[in-house]
């Protein structure tokens, strides 16, 4: 072989590099679609709310194109319509407070219900297991609306539960049950126990139960056991469940909308009411971005909490 | 139950304060209806600092009788005593009574001294004192460089050491092992058999043992129970184990064997296929027609005809082992006898050939008559 032939052979070096370069830009290709569907559903639609938000409502809904930072303002404050001062708007306060706490609420509920759900499903036979968690998935096959119509059949002043109390005579008179912040709570629990069910069952159903006999073994009551050896190695789906139910809930919209009437609106309703009867779409928009960035910063402590370290070393 | 446990008498005879574990009838039974008798009445005495071994195929219940001095299982029937105090109904947590778990089972989430704390910790010891032991153990173990590392990130023989260092930590009376050993390659295995028996004397510690493999009782062991379906068939030292096994299965357990057909009479025993040996039979065998066996490596082979004393054989296959030659034989009765051979530095060419006839000597005393 002579020379040039050989010149004419790229290094092997730079064969590598080659096929490295194809191989990236094949990658962009293969995800093309995908970053195409972000663009234009997921970011095209945030960067239009975030413009809005920053304009004049006009007249009839919609928007002028006029810069204003009034939506923003209004998120937690209003002008008193006589001075001009501003105030603390006390309804939007306590809407967001509402959607915290039930949100809190509805997760520390659903926690309280859902692990012993899920540990009883996990330690059953597996064959039986696939039964339960059938048994677990099946609300979802009913529409939102119907199941929450249901809840209201439930607790309705004629409702299922005071027809019972009071056949029972453990009350008089019925108890007003529908349209409070008790009913968004039960309703919400109802609706999202699965969600935290689910991934509290992948996570014990991954536990190896030698450990918990090691628990024992060394000296380790039920309860110590649980709480230095079930809980840290099951701590992931707890924390996956928790986002699941918490973030929706934030959100939630048909729920208290049914359950909490007119009078007992979330956070969701607050965002339709501006973009509806109120007639705000900047105020909407604000709000919207009010609750993604709430939702985030649940999110990043969540993270933080879930990559902390155990204890130091003895 | 409590008040009984209280008012039961302080061991008396010294051979009784040197029990540790005592099992009296141990019966379990899983399942309800129709249940599997995982222990029939199973009785032992293990005694204190002694290297105790439970040997037997899977399924025997070994692992059941472990679980049960541990207290994962409660017994059906049985009493468990441990110097002689009735443990019986004790949960895992309140005997002072440790495991090393077949697959480590090391708390993932924690780092290897916290591993090594944990039952320390749960005992309530101070600070200070945890900190002490633990560097202890870890010095016991050779581990003390990993003390921070996390037990996903050591090797199978690193997290054996950390699982001994975990249930020596709390200085346990009885330290129980289920097959420690099994998920370790074989050069790792021999070294951990031999760390075993210097912790097992460095701490005083009374270990029982779980194994299926019998090279590693024999090696290991201060004593060693023969466990099948459930009973404990043999109790005994290695040696005596090895060399007078009571029955069939636990000969054909341990070691190889030939079993040949024999009749007794006495204290003497005429093999079918020739010669008679002077025996000590055991108890309950009737003279007549019994088994016998011979250890492949308490016989002899040369070539040529059979002398005084020597049976007649026909060799049918020879292996080459390395360290030994075994030839497989045939006997004038039709049944075959394996004789193993230490291969001598030079070939002397004292082998018969496949095929040969050949003179079998069997060692005097080398003939076992078994109980069934």
């Amino acid at each position: 072989m002579t020379d040039s032939a050989l010149a004419s052979e790229p290094a092997p070096g730079a064969l590598e590099a080659h096929a490295a370069r194809q191989d990236s830009r094949n990658r962009w290709l293969l995800s093309l679609p995908a970053l195409l569907i972000i663009f234009l559903f997921a970011s095209g639609p945030l960067f239009v709310m975030v413009i809005y938000s920053f304009l004049s409502p006009g007249d009839y809904g919609n928007v002028k194109w006029d810069f204003s930072t009034d939506g923003w303002v209004n998120v937690l404050l209003q002008r008193d319509i006589f001075d001009d001062t501003l105030m603390w708007a006390d309804a939007h306060l306590s809407i967001f407070w509402r959607s915290l706490s039930l949100s809190l609420i509805t997760t520390v509920l659903t926690l309280i219900f859902g692990v012993p759900t899920a540990w009883f499903i996990a330690t059953q036979r597996p064959g039986k297991r696939e039964f339960w968690l059938f048994l677990v998935t099946v609300p979802f096959w009913t529409n939102l609306l119907v199941r929450t119509i249901a809840i209201q059949e439930l607790i309705r002043a004629e409702g299922v539960i005071n027809n019972v109390l009071l056949a029972l005579h453990i009350i008089d008179e019925p108890l007003q049950m529908m349209f409070t912040d008790f009913a968004i709570g039960f309703g919400m629990t109802y609706v999202y126990l699965p969600l935290m069910v689910l991934p509290v069952y992948a996570a014990v159903e991954k536990l190896d139960f030698r450990l918990v006999e090691a628990a024992y073994d060394l000296y380790a009551s039920r309860w110590t056991a649980f709480r230095r050896v079930i809980l840290p190695l099951i701590k992931p789906g707890i924390i996956a469940g928790s986002i699941l139910v918490f973030i929706p809930c934030l959100g939630a919209y048909v729920t208290p909308r049914v359950l909490g009437g007119g009078k007992n609106l979330m956070f969701g309703n607050l965002i339709e009411l501006q973009f509806g009867a109120g007639r705000n779409w900047p105020l909407g928009a604000a709000l919207s971005l009010t609750l993604m960035a709430i939702v985030m910063v649940a999110l990043i402590y969540y993270v933080r909490i879930t990559s902390r370290e155990e204890k130091k070393d003895v | 139950m409590n008040a009984l446990h209280s008012t039961a008498a302080p061991p008396s005879s010294a051979a009784e304060r040197e029990t540790a574990i005592e099992a009296r009838g141990i019966t379990k039974i899983f399942g309800a209806a129709n249940g599997f008798m995982a222990l029939d009445n199973v009785s032992v005495a293990i005694r204190r600092n002694e290297f105790f071994t439970l040997l037997g195929p899977s399924g025997c219940g070994k692992t059941t009788l472990l679980r049960v001095i541990a207290g994962f299982e409660p017994p059906t029937m049985g009493v468990l005593s441990l110097n002689g105090r009735d443990i019986s109904q004790l949960p895992p947590n309140k005997r002072p009574v440790n495991t090393v778990f077949q697959n480590y089972a090391l708390f993932p989430h924690m780092s290897v001294a916290n591993n090594i704390a944990f039952g320390l910790e749960m005992l309530g010891k101070s600070k200070s004192e945890i900190k002490d032991t633990v560097t202890e153990m870890l010095k016991l173990v050779q581990m003390e460089h990993l003390r921070s590392r996390r037990t996903s990130e050591l090797s199978g023989g690193q997290q054996q050491r950390v699982a001994l260092a975990r249930a020596l930590a709390p200085k346990p009376e009885v330290l129980l092992l289920d097959e420690p050993l099994s998920a370790l390659d074989l050069k790792l295995r021999k070294e951990m058999q031999i760390e075993l028996k210097r912790l097992q004397h460095e701490t005083g510690i009374t270990f029982i043992f779980v194994t299926h493999d019998q090279e590693e009782a024999l090696t290991m062991s201060d004593r060693i129970a023969v466990m099948s379906a459930g009973k404990i068939l043999q109790v005994g030292s290695p040696r005596e184990i090895y060399a007078k096994p009571a029955e069939r299965f636990v000969a054909n357990f341990i070691g190889e064997s030939n079993f040949l057909n024999a009749t007794l009479a006495g204290d003497s025993v005429t093999l079918d296929a020739g010669g008679r040996f002077t025996v000590t039979p055991p108890e309950g065998v009737a003279d007549g027609e019994v088994s016998v066996l011979v250890r492949p490596e308490h016989a002899s082979v040369r070539a040529g005809e059979p002398g005084a004393g020597e049976l007649a054989v026909t060799v049918e296959t020879i292996v080459y082992s390395g360290d030994a030659t075994t030839l497989h034989l045939k006997l004038a009765t039709g049944e075959t006898f394996k004789a193993k051979q230490p291969n001598a530095p030079a070939e002397a060419g004292v082998l018969p050939a496949e095929g040969d006839s050949a003179a079998l000597t069997i060692a005097p005393g080398a003939v076992t008559v078994l109980k069934d």
